[in-house]
């Protein structure tokens, strides 16, 4: 859809630039989320994360989510930020910006987008702990697009 | 006909390698290509039996019928966000 715009990436993300791109002057709101590694995961001190992803088809398959989201609640422009690679203790991985004439819609698009994206976009992260370990975080298995 | 494989995370650590070129007769489906790979033996082996794939980017059935140079990416489950 016009002005929906999905991206993997292995450098920082830039918000600003995000919001910025996606507003149009119809738009009364705009809203970032932003999603962070957090230092603990199921009770295991995190030292760091490693993201890799399937990159072309994560873009096509969050562009498919933006375009949903968009369509389904009326927003407007969506865009959609994976970052790939290593990742320190509150580096973002993903970042979500969703412009929007009325704030209602683009908390949901922006629900939407998030839940969507962790049950079907190709990526994945293997966590390193601080004993030294390393392990593939468990995650959701996708359902074929033709049984959805 | 030829089939590129990718493999990602876990299933590329069970193939030792990230891309892997099938030989499959025409008319060869998804499940065809599935138990091709898995009876190559090693960690292979240990590819599940009905594993989500990628077809060309989109995600796909196993009764999938192939053709020559399609890309099929073995997917476990995901972890973004």
């Amino acid at each position: 859809m016009d002005g929906n715009l999905t991206l993997v990436t292995e450098d920082p993300i830039d918000p600003a630039r995000m919001l910025s791109g996606a507003l149009s002057p119809a738009d009364g709101a705009a809203l970032l989320f932003w999603g962070v590694v957090r230092q603990e995961n199921d009770g295991r001190a995190v030292s760091q994360l490693e993201y890799s992803a399937y990159a072309p088809m994560a873009e096509r398959e969050m562009l498919r989510i933006a375009d949903e989201a968009r369509e389904r609640f009326g927003t407007g422009a969506i865009q959609v930020v994976h970052r790939v690679g290593r990742l320190r203790i509150g580096e973002a991985s993903v970042a979500i910006a969703v412009a929007s004439p009325h704030r209602a819609e683009a908390y949901e698009a922006s629900r939407y987008v998030i839940e969507q994206l962790k049950q079907r976009v190709p990526v994945w992260k293997r966590e390193g702990y601080v004993d030294g370990e390393t392990e593939w975080v468990p995650g959701f298995t996708p359902v074929a697009e033709a049984a959805r | 006909m030829i089939i590129r494989s990718l493999f990602f995370a876990t299933y590329r650590d069970l193939a030792g390698h990230e891309e892997l070129a099938v030989e499959l007769p025409s008319g060869a489906r998804v499940a065809d290509l599935v138990g091709s790979l898995r009876a190559r033996g090693g960690g292979l082996s240990r590819l599940p039996e009905s594993p989500v794939v990628a077809v060309n980017m989109d995600y796909a059935p196993l009764a999938t019928v192939l053709a020559d140079g399609d890309e099929v990416a073995f997917i476990p489950p995901v972890a973004g966000g």
